[in-house]
C-alpha cells in the first residue's frame, strides 16, 4: 500500500480517527506522518509496540481519575523499596512483595488488563503445599475462637490439639 | 565446512522436524514465567542477587528430576560473544532482551535446543518449550515436568490469590504465553487477513508479525498468543488459543484452495518466479528473502513446486538472519556484504534438493 499523501513510499503508519462518534482512517508513510504530526502517538514511536508505554498510560490514566496522587505517591514497596509511581513508569514491580504493598492499586489494574483477578490454574508442589496448610490453620483458628465463645470447650480441646500437630508438622 | 554439515550442526530441531499442520503452524511454542522466592525481580537484582540466582538454576538443573528430561547445559550471557547471542536470538531460543543481559543473563539449552531456559530476562526464571507443527498440548507437557522438576530445588514466588508473581502484572497467576507461529500466505492474498486478525484480537489473543515492524508482517509468518495469563487456568488459556488457531488452519486452507481454482495461472506465475529469484539472484536483502520463501512453501504445499524440502522456510528465516551468515561465512560483513552473501547461502541450499517446478 503506498502512502496516501506522497504516492511515493510505502504507507507503514495507519491512522483512525474518530471524532463525534465519526470514523475515519488513512495510511501514511513513517515521513508523511511525521510531518503531519500523527506520530506524536506514543505507541508508533520507537520500533515496535510497546506494552510498557501502553500500561504506564492504563496506570497513569487511573491516577488522575479518581484518587488523590499524593496518596499513590506515598505508596511504597518495604521490601524493596520500589515506589508505585516507580512502578507506573517502568510498568514492573521491584520484587514478589510489591503485589502485596500495592495491593490497593493493584485490583482495578489487573481488571483492566486480566479476565480474572485470582489465580485458578497451577500451584505449586511446595509452597503450594504451605499456602493449603496455612488456609487450613487459619480456618481451625476461627473454628476455635468461636468454640471459646460458645464455650464448648470439649470442641475447642480437639481443636488446639489439630493446630498444634499441623503446626508442629510444618516446622518439620 | 560443507553447507549440510554446518546446518545439520547449527539448526534447532524445531527448525528440521516437522509435525502435524506443518503446511501453516510452523512451530508450537510455550513459555512459562517463574521468580524466586526471597529475591528481588531482575530489575532490582545487585550483582550478588544475579549470581545467586544462576547457581541456584545451576543446582536445580544438575538435580536427578530434571537429568531426566534431557542433556542441560548452563550457559552465561557473558560467556557467549555478541555474535553468538544474537544466533540464540535468531533462533529463538532466548529473547533481543536476554542478549543483552550480558552481566546478569545466562540460559539453559537442552542439547535438541526443543527447550530453552532463560536466567534473569525480565523474570527470574522463563522456561520456553518450542516445538515444530501444531503441538501446544506436548508443548505444554514438556514445560509443566520441567517446572515441577526445577521446583524441586527452587521455592518460586507464589501468592495465594495471585499465583506466580511475575515482574509485570500481565504474565502474573499462570506465566504462561502460550504461541502459535503460523504461515498465512492465502489469507493475505486473499485480502481477508485483517478482518481475521481483527476478530482474533477481540477473543483475548493477541496477534503480530514475526518480522517486520509495527502491523506490518514480511514474508506472511503470524504469531498468535494469549494475552491473559490471570484467571484462567493453563488449560483453558491454551484450548481457547487452539480453537482459534484450528480455526485459522481452516480459513488459510480453503483460501488456497480458492486461489488455486480461481486464479491458477496467476498463482504459479508468482510462485515460480519466486523460486527463479531465490535460484539465481546475486543479491537478496532479508526482507525480499522471506516474502520469496513465503511464495516457494506455498508452491511446496499446493504441489507447484516438487522436489525442495518443506522445511526450507524455517531453515533458510533463520539462517539468512545477519547473525547467522556471520557465522557461517566466519566474519563480519557489511549489510550489502550480507545481501550477497546472503544469495549465495540461499542458491547453494537450493541446489541441496533436487528441484523441480511443474506448470
Amino acid at each position: 500500500m503506498l502512502c496516501e499523501r506522497c504516492h511515493e513510499r510505502a504507507a507503514t503508519v495507519h491512522v483512525t480517527k474518530i471524532v463525534n462518534g465519526e470514523k475515519t482512517g488513512y495510511h501514511l508513510c513513517e515521513q508523511c506522518a511525521k510531518e503531519q504530526g500523527e506520530i506524536m502517538h506514543p505507541f508508533i514511536s520507537g520500533n515496535a509496540f510497546d506494552f510498557n508505554k501502553l500500561l504506564s498510560g492504563l496506570l497513569n490514566m487511573e491516577s488522575s481519575s479518581g484518587f488523590a496522587p499524593a496518596q499513590t505517591t506515598q505508596l511504597r514497596c518495604s521490601s524493596c523499596g520500589m515506589t508505585y509511581n516507580q512502578f507506573t513508569q517502568l510498568g514492573r514491580f521491584g520484587c514478589p512483595d510489591c503485589y502485596e504493598s500495592f495491593s490497593s492499586r493493584l485490583e482495578p489494574l489487573l481488571r483492566r488488563i486480566q479476565t480474572g483477578n485470582s489465580h485458578t490454574g497451577k500451584v505449586p508442589v511446595k509452597s503450594g503445599h504451605t499456602i493449603a496448610q496455612q488456609r487450613q490453620l487459619e480456618m481451625l483458628r476461627r473454628e476455635l475462637q468461636q468454640a471459646v465463645v460458645d464455650e464448648n470447650f470439649e470442641r475447642a480441646a480437639e481443636l488446639r490439639d489439630q493446630i498444634r500437630a499441623l503446626e508442629q508438622g510444618a516446622d518439620e | 565446512m560443507s553447507l549440510s554439515d554446518f546446518l545439520q550442526r547449527a539448526m534447532s530441531r524445531w527448525m528440521r522436524d516437522g509435525g502435524p499442520d506443518d503446511d501453516i503452524v510452523l512451530t508450537s511454542r510455550i513459555r512459562v514465567a517463574r521468580n524466586v522466592q526471597g529475591y528481588p525481580f531482575p530489575i532490582l537484582q545487585t550483582d550478588s542477587h544475579a549470581s545467586d540466582v544462576i547457581e541456584m538454576v545451576g543446582k536445580a538443573i544438575e538435580a536427578a528430576p530434571v537429568k531426566e528430561l534431557g542433556q542441560y547445559e548452563l550457559i552465561r550471557c557473558r560467556d557467549l560473544s555478541a555474535l553468538d547471542r544474537q544466533v540464540l536470538v535468531e533462533k529463538h531460543l532466548i529473547s533481543p532482551d536476554l542478549a543483552e543481559q550480558e552481566k546478569h543473563g545466562a540460559v539453559v539449552l537442552r542439547d535438541d535446543e526443543l527447550v530453552s531456559i532463560m536466567v534473569n530476562e525480565e523474570d527470574h526464571i522463563r522456561i520456553q518449550c518450542i516445538l515444530p507443527g501444531m503441538r501446544l498440548d506436548d508443548a505444554w507437557k514438556l514445560a509443566t515436568s520441567i517446572d515441577d522438576a526445577l521446583e524441586n530445588k527452587l521455592v518460586y514466588a507464589f501468592h495465594e490469590k495471585y499465583g506466580y508473581l511475575t515482574a509485570c502484572p500481565t504474565n502474573v497467576g499462570t506465566g504462561i504465553r502460550a504461541s502459535v507461529m503460523m504461515h498465512l500466505p492465502g489469507l493475505v492474498l486473499s485480502g481477508s487477513i485483517n478482518r481475521l486478525l481483527s476478530a482474533v484480537s477481540q477473543v483475548g489473543l493477541a496477534v503480530r508479525g514475526i518480522y517486520g515492524e509495527g502491523s506490518e508482517s514480511f514474508g506472511n509468518l503470524f504469531q498468535v498468543s494469549n494475552q491473559i495469563t490471570l484467571g484462567e487456568t493453563e488449560e483453558e488459556i491454551i484450548g481457547n488459543l487452539q480453537s482459534v488457531v484450528y480455526q485459522l488452519i481452516e480459513h488459510e486452507r480453503n483460501a488456497r484452495q480458492q486461489l488455486l481454482q480461481r486464479n491458477r495461472t496467476q498463482l504459479e506465475d508468482r510462485v515460480s518466479r519466486s523460486f527463479g529469484i531465490l535460484a539465481y539472484a546475486r543479491r537478496m536483502d532479508s526482507r525480499e528473502t522471506l516474502e520469496r520463501l513465503s511464495d516457494v512453501r506455498l508452491g511446496i504445499d499446493l504441489g507447484i513446486i516438487q522436489g525442495v524440502s518443506a522445511g526450507i522456510l524455517k531453515e533458510l528465516m533463520v539462517t539468512t538472519q545477519p547473525a547467522f551468515l556471520q557465522k557461517y561465512f566466519s566474519r563480519e560483513l557489511s549489510a550489502s556484504e550480507r545481501d550477497v552473501r546472503r544469495a549465495a547461502l540461499i542458491r547453494e541450499r537450493l541446489r541441496l534438493d533436487d528441484t523441480e517446478v511443474h506448470g
